[in-house]
This record gives C-alpha cells, structure tokens and sequence, in this order.
C-alpha cells in the first residue's frame, strides 16, 4: 500500500513516455497529425547520417574530459590533500580546499557557461589577454567560434566543472583507509608513489568504480554546457547527443528521429547502469555493506 | 629547513590552482558593481574605482528577479517536499516492509534515475499539452519530482534496509499501526537522511535548466536560471548586467552551499556508496 504512490508515479511520469518515446522512434512524425509507422528507416538514417556520429564522437570526448581526466586529478589531488596538507596544515585548511574545488559543482551552470564565455571571448577575453601580454599573441583566436578548438575549449570548462565531485568522494573514501597499512609499506621501503599506486587505489577502488561510471553517464547526458555555450555551433562541431535530439524535437520538428537518438543513447546508458548495478552487488558480496 | 619550504610551496602551489579554479567567480563578482563607464575604463578584470549598486538594481527590475526567484522558491521547495514524501513511503515499503521483487525494484528506479530526460521529455510535452498543463509550474514540479524520488527510493531503501530491526518489532509488538511505525519511529530517527535529500532534490531542481526549458515558455512562471539563459540573448543586454545577473543566479546557491556545506558533503559520499 505505500508503495502504490511512488509506482502510479513513476508509471505516470516516466515508464509511460519512456514507451512512448521508443514507440516514436519507429515513426515518422512532425509533432502534429498521426504518426507514420516507418520501421526500422530512422535507425537506418541514423547510421549513415554523419551529424549523428559527430554528436557521439563528441559525447566521447565528453567522456575524456569529465571521467578520465578528472577522476585521475581528484585521486592525486586527494591523496595530497589527505596525506600531506591535513598533516602538515590540519584539518580546518584541508577542508577549506575541498570546499574551494567543489565550488564549480553548485554554481548553476548557466553562470559557469556565461563567466567561460568571458574567458574565451576572442577581444577581450581572459585566455586571449593572458596570451598577448606573455608575447604569444599569434596563438589568440576565437576559441568558440573555430570548429577546431569549440569542442576542446568545452571539455576544459567540464574539467574544471568537474574536479570536485570526484575530489570528494576520495577524501571520504580514503578516511576509511588503516593507516597502519600505509606504515607497514614504508617500513617494507616503498616510497610514497609506490604506497599510493598499491596500497590507496586499491583500497578505494569501490569509490573509483563508482566515480568512473557515474561520471561516463553524467558525460553522456550533457545538454546545458553545450546548448548555453555554442548551441552545437559552428557548423556541427559541437553536437552531442542530447543537443543533437533536443534539435529535432523542438528546433526542426522532426521528432520521430529525435525519438530514435535519444532511444539509442538511452541504450547506451543503460548498459553502463547495468554494469554499474553489477558492480556494486558484487562489491557488498565481497566485503559486506557498509557505509 | 627544506621540509619547511615544501611545506610552504605546496600550500601556494594549492593556492593557486584554487584561485584559477574560482577566477569564474571573482569576474562575475566584480563586473557586477561596475558602472558602464567603469567596465569600459578598466576591462573586465580589474577592480574599478567606481563602484555602484545600480547594476545590480536594474537587472533586478529589468529581469524581475523577485518573480523568477519565487518561481525557483516554489518549484524547488514542493518538488523536494513531494519527492522526499513519496521516496520515504516507497522505501519504507521497500527497505523495512516486506514486498516481493524488492532487488527487482530498486533496479527498475536506479535505471530510471540514469535515464536521459531527452528519452521522455517529449511524450510529456505532448501529454502536458493536451490536459492543459503545459506551461504550468505544476508540469516542472510534477516531472521533476519522479526522476528525484526514484533515486530518493533507491537510496532510503538501503539506508532502512540498515534500520534497527528490534526497534520496529517491538513497536509492532505494542500494537503500532503502520503509519504509526512510519511517522512515530521510522522518520524522526531518519531525519538527518532524509535532510540531506531534501537539501539535494531543492539545489538539483534550483539548477535544473533543461526542464524548465522545455514546459515553461511564459516569461512570467520563469525559473531564474532560465530567465538567466534567456537573458543573454537579448542584444541591449551589457556585460556588466549579464554579470550582476549572474551574481544574482549564484547568490542564493552559495547562500545553501554555506548554510549545508556539512550535510551535501555528508551527502555526496552517502549517494555514491550507499
């Protein structure tokens, strides 16, 4: 009985669109009038269609920049945080950065997106500026408005978006590491990189799963840092997925199409949820719940 | 002594990685207090001599904030009420009551907590038109609100799953009814979780773009991160109101972070390992 309204909800509100939407994908459809049952065509369109593999191609390099780097970033600059400055400064300084590199993780994006669009801005802008006054003016240029650096310049934004989230997570996770453990390897001579490579990762390697795919779906669901810095622009080179299915639902009305995108990105991101969900059965198989 | 240097080179070179990390926020801060002249004479990242309030003040009016900002209010605050509502009931279910398939469950919510809202929004949009409630805060609140409790149902499940057993059987003992054993027992020693959802679901729908995006078009029932997108790209807009604008979108967001920092902290690692 007290399941009953968070079900009805959730049948409501998600289960039945999810259907829907896949049902859509099958069609042809601008919105208005009867759908066409068109099979498998848009599926088809979609796999010769190059915008459709720009997007995820760009979801790719999403993934780079907000799982890859980042998660290797918050491991080392935990560790230092953790093991070095919390020794040597205590605990209210350690905590003071951790607070200061989660920052980007609460402004609302739309202020993150407007404050980069000042720092890339070709005229004045602060990568430009710096550029110049070090002598290197040749190498200033319009960094969203190129194809070539549109996209890199979004991923270094979500680097720095995203350093944080990680950051925390280890800091916890490296809280319920023994400490005798890590004396036992200096006794036994290893230096500290060889004591962080095989004694911290290993025993925070439940966090890193975790961190890895949460951020992968995370990187594959990016819409707003794309649609508030370049709306997909110049040309294509900015695409991605969501952008990509947003555009033709609400921008070129051609839903039955926009349905199939986000019905194979969904796909995707199922596989990596279900592989996340094994993961961690797996995990409280072997060491117990706890937490 | 070269233990000593270290140890200080270290703390700058911390320092400033910090400060590059939150120079985003000290443009936006400043340019906020510039008159037009100011900006003009000193670039955007050099502190003015010529401070005022009045840029600050006209964006206020020109985007009338005060709108947007209890649009934001009433939406993130019944959003989190509704979700941390139906979330404590389908975990109390789940996590403490004995249901059938409750793995089978939680999966089904955690799948559906990764799903991309592209992959529903658009049979909601046409649904949401067709009962009249298209362009309505009710929509945002009403869609919002399932994506949030279904990762609140996945998390308090595992929390209550960990919840004392001796207690609820000898308040069934003494003759509890259910909703007795929900509200006298179960929520007052769950508060401190269930105040972390809270403070969660209101800072997610607070920032949520994508949403409001698509259900609300009238300028009136605007979100304030959405009248913020928008405002941008209006043409008589200068950098400087785009930057007080943007102060007033990230005020009330650090105002919470400072308020909570303890609990999201808390939090973050809770929704990570649960």
């Amino acid at each position: 009985v007290f399941l009953l309204p968070g079900v009805l909800w959730f049948l409501a509100l998600i289960v039945a669109p999810f259907l829907v939407n896949i049902a859509v994908s099958f069609t042809k459809w601008q919105g208005v009038g009867t759908p066409i049952w068109t099979g498998l065509a848009n599926y088809q369109k979609a796999l010769g269609d190059s915008t459709f593999w720009t997007s995820f191609r760009n979801n790719l390099s999403l993934i780079v920049a907000m799982t890859i780097i980042p998660t290797i970033i918050g491991l080392f600059l935990a560790a230092f945080l953790f093991d070095y400055i919390s020794k040597k400064f205590g605990a209210g300084v350690t905590s003071f950065f951790r607070a200061g590199f989660y920052v980007p993780q609460v402004i609302p994006i739309v202020v993150t997106a407007i404050a980069w669009r000042w720092i890339l801005q070709p005229d004045w802008g602060a990568v430009n500026t710096l550029l110049r006054a070090v002598g290197l003016g040749s190498l200033a240029h319009n960094w969203l408005g190129d194809p070539a650096t549109a996209m890199p310049s979004i991923m270094t934004m979500m680097v720095w978006f995203q350093i944080g989230y990680p950051l925390v997570i280890f800091m916890a996770a490296l809280q319920r590491v023994d400490p005798e453990l890590h004396e036992a390897a200096a006794l036994d001579g290893a230096s500290w990189l060889q004591s962080f490579a095989y004694v911290t990762i290993h025993l925070i390697r439940p966090e890193i799963y975790v961190v890895i795919l949460t951020t992968m779906i995370h990187a594959l669901k990016v819409f707003p840092p794309v649609w508030l810095m370049t709306r997909g622009g110049p040309g294509t080179a900015t695409y991605v997925a969501s952008y990509f299915s947003f555009r033709n639902f609400f921008e070129i009305s051609n839903v039955g199409y926009g349905a199939t995108i986000a019905t194979i990105l969904t796909v995707i991101i199922v596989l990596i949820t279900i592989v996340y969900i094994r993961v961690q059965i797996q995990q409280q198989r072997e060491e117990g719940p706890y937490g | 002594m070269a233990e000593g240097v270290g140890k200080y080179f270290s703390l700058i070179a911390l320092s400033v990685l910090l400060l590059v990390m939150l120079f985003p926020l000290y443009m936006v801060t400043i340019n906020s207090f510039k008159t037009e002249e100011g900006y003009l004479a000193t670039g955007p990242f050099r502190l003015s001599t010529n401070l005022t309030l009045d840029t600050l003040k006209t964006t206020w009016k020109s985007t009338d904030y005060t709108t947007k900002f209890l649009n934001s209010m009433a939406i993130s605050l019944t959003t989190a009420l509704l979700a941390v509502g139906l979330s404590l009931f389908s975990a109390f279910a789940l996590g403490i009551g004995k249901v059938k398939g409750k793995v089978l469950f939680l999966v089904f919510f955690l799948i559906a907590v990764m799903l991309p809202s592209e992959s529903l929004v658009y049979p909601m949009y046409y649904f949401f038109k067709l009962v009249k409630l298209y362009d309505t805060r009710t929509s945002v609140v009403l869609f919002t609100a399932a994506f949030h409790a279904s990762f609140g149902t996945y998390l308090l499940a595992s929390a209550f799953s960990a919840f004392p057993r001796e207690l609820i059987e000898s308040a069934v003992i003494d003759g509890c009814s259910k909703l007795n054993l929900l509200f006298r027992v179960v929520v007052p020693i769950s508060m401190p979780t269930l105040s972390v959802l809270f403070v969660f679901f209101f800072i997610w729908t607070w920032n949520d773009l994508f949403t409001p995006l698509i259900f609300l078009i009238s300028n009136a029932k605007q979100t304030v991160p959405l009248a913020m997108a928008l405002a941008r790209a209006e043409h008589n807009v200068t950098i400087t109101l785009q930057s007080s604008a943007a102060l007033l979108g990230i005020l009330p967001c650090i105002i919470f972070f400072i308020l909570f920092q303890r609990t999201l902290t808390k939090g973050i690692t809770a929704g990570s390992i649960k």
